[in-house]
């Protein structure tokens, strides 16, 4: 699905990624831990194509197609989906209306006449269902006065409408009660399939309990400098990214 | 010969068709002395310091027309809100188009200046409102020198007027080039409600110039809803003068949407003669090429407990300038005044232009005012947001630029309005976004 080789990316004169290599099969869920600072998010953001940063080595396959050229929109037609940090708010565009606008766009470039209107209102109950969003939030403006958890839920609600091959989940857990959080991971979990692949960044191991992945990535000053199981995010939260650090520089 | 001279002499051939013993003729007498001694405003004046009028006064403009066209409706229905019944005054080369208004008598006056001006029976409102507020400037002079035809609107005391009324000015290109100057007077008595809308619109590319004067009186516990639309095409350039005098308890709102035209300059003054009086302005300029819009507004607070609200927001594009100048003015007697002002712009060329200028006197002490402006570009973390989702950049900007301006449309009372503003954004724009905003 996803294969990353010696990725190196800046902003400005300032390097982040210093060389990441990553392999993400279809039907896998990686995480991705490491302390603040390490380069998580932009890691996150490389993938999906932000403009602010640039590759300086390596490269990123996407279904054995080098990505780099294509725009944050193509990646996204290709199949990638970013869940924010922190989405952002836009007024006066309902999120049906957005959901209608991103769904529609990725078909037109697949050139694929617009979803009749009947089909993308099933499809928004079933999804809507699915994270327990009611209907009066589908007509709210996007983000506008939303709560963190209402805004992490309407991530995943996105993500559901839009069904992608690779989800990257930057910190989704943050800003969310135990309810949402037990909300959104069940989401996800039912979007994941044997087709589909999703990579959760967090710095904590708590919503690891919910989303159990297959394999832990330890992300350190701009690389990857240890993967593991399920089990070496327990050990994370149990003691810290000190003796990892010391481990490195040995 | 110069424009100005040509208008001095053209009055005195005006003066050939109008009745010259009225008292109306002796403003219109005493406006062209203004005028003439005034001249047009130069940027030396500080109300024009970044507006010239040079590139618009010097084409050679008929002042009067000479042959009248008529327009069918089906060819300007574009131009009006048609899904909504209203009352319509229309004007083609500043004549009026019986065939395509719709006047009344009943119950409301909605008609036409020149029969307010010349008809006894409007003559105790035209005595006690005419050039009453308009201001005694050289371009307001001016087309109080040559008032004659306008829409003239009165409601009567408690009349909620049951659907809006539209005011458009068409200009046919008949002249290589025109100049109109139409006048409105609406009065809008106590307690009475009103929507109107008002567009000038030019159909073809001879030049025209518009110096429009609109003096709105809105008395005790009125409400005036009033929606200005312009959109006209690279060759018509308009001067707006509104004035809204206003007394207690009173509301009024005008919305100003700005897409389109050479240059387009409004003056908006709101006096607020009572207590607990409610003044709203709010403007949506998307303009690009090199447009020029400039935004000049004045609310005098005058009396106690008054409030007033601007908002306008400014997209700029290419080479295209932008102006906005507002003032306020607290008197020592209007205590407990709130008065909120935002100017928001966003420049999408590094080639565009705005010039924003708060001014705020106050001469009271014990009050709230506000006042913000911000200039910036569209911010690339929430346009990353949009096309991470698969939206391609020129709509995620649309977007984007549609939420910036979210605030003015809010407000707007009139759906069918909402929905026509929002294709002209969206058309403005240059995008089909795949719902109606």
């Amino acid at each position: 699905m996803l294969k990353i080789n010696n990725l190196h990316a800046s902003i400005g004169d300032k390097a982040i990624l210093k060389g990441i290599n990553l392999e993400v099969k279809a039907g896998e869920v990686h995480a991705i831990m490491g302390p603040n600072g390490s380069g998580k998010s932009t890691l996150a953001s490389v993938i999906a194509g932000k403009e602010d940063y640039e590759v300086t080595e390596g490269s990123i396959l996407l279904e054995n197609e080098d990505i780099e050229d294509l725009a944050a929109e193509e990646r996204a037609h290709n199949g990638v989906f970013l869940s924010f940090q922190y989405p952002v708010e836009i007024p006066g565009v309902s999120v049906t209306n957005f959901i209608k606008t991103a769904i529609n766009s990725t078909r037109k470039a697949k050139g694929l006449e617009d979803m009749p209107a009947k089909d993308m209102l099933k499809m928004i109950r079933e999804k809507s269902e699915l994270l327990e969003i009611d209907r009066k939030f589908l007509s709210r403006s996007l983000n506008e006065g939303f709560s963190g958890g209402e805004k992490k839920r309407n991530e995943i609600f996105q993500m559901a409408m839009l069904e992608p091959k690779l989800a990257i989940l930057d910190e989704t857990d943050s800003g969310l009660d135990i309810d949402a959080l037990r909300i959104v991971s069940n989401g996800v979990n039912k979007l994941k399939s044997k087709d589909n692949a999703v990579i959760v960044i967090t710095h904590y191991q708590r919503l690891l309990d919910y989303i159990v992945p297959d394999f832990v990535h330890v992300l350190l000053n701009g690389k990857i400098v240890k993967s593991g199981g399920k089990e070496l995010a327990h050990e994370l939260e149990e003691k810290g990214y000190d003796w990892i650090k010391e481990e490195v520089n040995a | 010969m110069e424009l100005k001279e040509k208008l001095v002499s053209s009055f005195m051939a005006f003066e050939d068709n109008v009745d010259v013993h009225s008292s109306i003729h002796d403003i219109r007498t005493e406006a062209i002395k203004i005028f003439e001694a005034e001249d047009f405003p130069t940027k030396k004046q500080e109300n024009w310091k970044y507006t010239s009028l040079n590139s618009v006064l010097k084409q050679d403009y008929s002042v009067f027309p000479k042959s009248e066209k008529a327009l069918e409706y089906k060819d300007v229905k574009e131009y009006f809100i048609h899904e909504i019944d209203s009352y319509k005054i229309i004007f083609v080369d500043g004549k009026y188009s019986s065939h395509l208004s719709q006047t009344t008598h009943d119950g409301l006056d909605v008609c036409l200046m020149s029969a307010a001006l010349s008809k006894p029976k409007y003559k105790v409102i035209i005595d006690n409102y005419f050039n009453k507020i308009a201001n005694k400037d050289s371009l307001s002079s001016l087309n109080t020198a040559f008032s004659m035809e306008g829409a003239y609107i009165n409601i009567p005391k408690n009349k909620v007027v049951d659907k809006p009324i539209q005011i458009i000015h068409f200009s046919t290109g008949n002249e290589a080039a025109m100049l109109l100057q139409p006048r409105n007077l609406i009065v809008v008595n106590e307690n009475a409600h009103v929507q109107i809308i008002e567009r000038h619109q030019s159909l073809t590319e001879n030049a025209v110039l518009t110096n429009s004067v609109t003096e709105i009186f809105a008395n005790k516990r009125a409400i005036v809803d009033y929606y200005k639309i312009q959109n006209d095409n690279q060759s018509a350039s308009l001067i707006d003068s509104t004035f809204i005098n206003q007394k207690q308890e009173s509301l009024a709102k005008v919305h100003t949407f700005s897409f389109g035209g050479k240059l387009v300059r409004n003056n908006l003054e709101f006096y607020q003669n009572g207590e607990r009086i409610d003044s709203t302005m709010k403007g949506i300029t998307i303009i690009g090429d090199k447009q020029h819009i400039d935004h000049n507004t004045l609310v005098h607070h005058i009396e106690p407990n008054c409030e007033s609200h601007q908002d306008y927001k400014g997209i700029f594009d290419d080479k295209s300038t932008g102006v906005f100048n507002g003032k306020v003015l607290v008197e020592k007697l209007a205590q407990k005044t709130n008065a909120f002002q935002a100017n928001n712009n966003i420049l999408i060329s590094d080639k565009a232009t705005i010039n924003t200028k708060p001014q705020l006197e106050i001469f009271a002490d014990d009050v709230k005012c506000s006042h913000g402006c911000t200039i910036g570009q569209l911010d690339e973390s929430a346009m990353f947001y949009l096309r991470s989702r698969g939206i391609p950049e020129k709509e995620a900007k649309a977007l984007l630029m549609f939420a910036f301006s979210n605030t003015v449309l809010d407000s707007v009372k009139i759906p069918e309005m909402k929905t026509r503003i929002t294709k002209l954004i969206a058309e403005k724009l240059g995008v089909n976004i795949g719902f109606d905003l």
